[in-house]
């Protein structure tokens, strides 16, 4: 079978700071992939590469078998449609009401009616635990938890065939952490859709991952099925996942 | 330090603005001419762009052709020309200050708020957002804010000129004792198509120029609250200094003085 997504060799760099440095990486179609790594390890820059926000400087991207590591215009506009995103920032329209933030790829994306969308905002704004009266409000009159909620809303309100989480649960409390966990394992389970998500919360990368994929130095230095995330054998894994500042991964602090 | 490494890294930072500000320009070109379009969004910066406008070019028009019949008159009576006043100002208002005026009030005011609240949108990623919802950021923020831009400067512009003409009518009634009928006689008599078709396309242009620096300097501005307040700057001054070089240019060729 044809991976979902697939990377090859992917690097990235910011003037002389390298960030990915050659990451290669499947995701089979219908199962959720999380990917681990410490803070500033260039994970959301591999999002925002697989999206073409960013353009790699070396490395293929495929989605479905299809290069688009270099395509743009309407025929990035098509592929766009496979995908829903979170934004680590929620990066929600703040000119724009929550409802028409919610149904936007539906309105503008895909040129459905009006009300309609609405409708389908609603819903999708239920799902993440929010009521229809917080619909016609603004961001800014959102904390911060509920911003991502509508984020995540966004995300999945066309039903998109892949969709990417950046931080999903952080900024949530747990009991609403957990009910976003449930939300993503069914967009998976039950909407088949495809998963990449990337969080630092253990609990929640259990919940909903298939398979794990831990990111440093620039390169996946581990991948597996979730229930062997205990016995990786590999010890930047084992120190990440005990939360360990002891270990082969050093923190550049000072004592 | 290399003097030499310096100039040429200037010289090189300049040629890669230019080359990425024409290929921005080409891109939201293309972009105005190939669908969707978004109706919508147009009005709402024709609202915007143009009908907010109104107060601040309308009151420097009326400024300007006050001042402008004044000044006419003073340097008139040196040698007793002070009567060429209504003449002078329909051409200088038509042909250059209308236009320029309204350009320069409209980089100010809309050129600004365009790059402050593109540039936000970068700084926040919703920019990025656009684009995983399957829409063309240069075509949703882009092109309604040109398209509004070319269109509101125009009427601007000829309301400009109809301002700053009766700001004349009034100095020269009220102070420098013309008789009113004859004043616009001699205005109406004396100006011609081409002065006023003129300003108006160079308000097309400036209106393009405002939009797309606008546009240009919040796409590319990076770095949070500063990098903003940066486009901002950079939006106002360099569409103000295209809006004089642009003037100069169409000048000339509207005019074929050479
Ligand atoms: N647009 C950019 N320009 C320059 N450097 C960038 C840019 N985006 C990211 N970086 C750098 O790339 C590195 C990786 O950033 P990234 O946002 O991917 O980290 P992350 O793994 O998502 O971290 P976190 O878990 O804290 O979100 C960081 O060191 C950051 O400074
Ligand atoms: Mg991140």
């Amino acid at each position: 079978m044809t991976p979902k997504i697939e990377l090859r060799g992917v690097k990235k760099r910011f003037g002389s700071k390298v960030v990915l440095d050659g990451v290669d990486l499947v995701i089979e179609p219908k199962t959720s992939l999380v990917i681990i790594g410490g803070s500033g390890t260039g994970k959301s820059v591999a999002l925002k590469c697989i999206l073409g926000i960013l353009r790699p400087d070396e490395g293929t991207i495929l989605v479905d078998g299809e290069d688009i590591t270099h395509i743009g215009g309407a025929a990035r506009d098509k592929v766009m449609r496979k995908f829903g995103m979170l934004f680590q920032g929620a990066a929600l329209f703040d000119s724009l009401q929550v409802w028409e933030n919610v149904a936007f790829g539906l309105i503008q994306g895909r040129g459905m009616k009006k009300k309609q969308a609405r409708d389908i905002a609603v819903a999708k704004l239920a799902q993440v635990g929010l009521s229809a009266d917080v619909a016609e409000l603004y961001p800014v009159e959102l904390s911060g938890g509920m911003q991502k909620r509508v984020g995540l809303a966004r995300a999945i309100a066309a039903d998109p065939d892949i969709i990417f989480f950046d931080e999903p649960t952080t900024g949530l409390d747990p009991i609403m952490a957990d009910v976003i966990n449930d939300l993503i394992v069914s967009t998976v389970r039950d909407v088949g859709a495809t998963a990449l998500s990337i969080t630092h919360d253990m609990t929640s990368a259990r919940k909903i991952s298939d398979r794990i994929a831990m990111l440093y130095g620039g390169r996946i230095i581990w991948t597996g099925p979730t229930a062997e995330i205990d016995h990786s054998g590999n010890p930047y894994v084992d120190q990440f996942i005990h939360g360990r500042a002891d270990g082969p991964i050093k923190m550049a602090v000072k004592a | 330090m290399n003097p030499f490494a310096a100039i040429g890294r200037a010289v090189l930072t300049v040629l890669a603005h230019i080359g990425r500000l024409t290929q921005f320009a080409g891109r939201s070109i293309a972009a105005v001419f190939s669908p969707p379009v978004y109706g919508g969004l147009i009005g709402r910066q024709l609202m915007s762009i143009g009908y907010y406008s109104l107060p601040v070019v309308g009151l420097t028009a009326l400024c300007i052709g006050a001042v402008l019949a004044l000044q006419i008159y003073l340097g008139g009576n040196r040698y007793g020309a002070e009567a060429i006043v209504p003449q002078i100002v329909v051409l200088g208002i038509t042909r250059e200050l209308g236009p320029v005026i309204a350009g320069l009030m409209v980089a100010g005011r809309v050129g600004a708020a365009i790059a402050a609240e593109i540039g936000t949108m970068k700084v926040t990623e919703q920019i990025d957002a656009l684009t995983t919802l399957a829409t063309n950021p240069i075509k949703y923020l882009v092109v309604p804010r040109l398209v509004a831009a070319v269109i509101a400067m125009p009427v601007l512009t000829a309301i400009a000129d109809i301002i700053g003409v009766y700001g004349g009518y009034l100095v020269a009634t009220l102070n420098l004792g013309f008789t009113g009928s004859i004043y616009l006689k001699n205005t109406v008599d004396f100006a011609t198509r081409q002065d006023i078709v003129s300003g108006l396309i160079k308000a097309a242009v400036f209106g393009f120029i405002v939009a797309l620096m606008g546009c240009y300097n919040g796409f590319y501005s990076k770095g949070g609250a500063q990098g903003v307040g940066n486009a901002t700057t950079n939006a106002v001054v360099s569409s103000s200094i295209l809006i004089l070089a642009a003037d100069f240019v169409l000048t000339a060729i509207l005019f074929h003085t050479s």
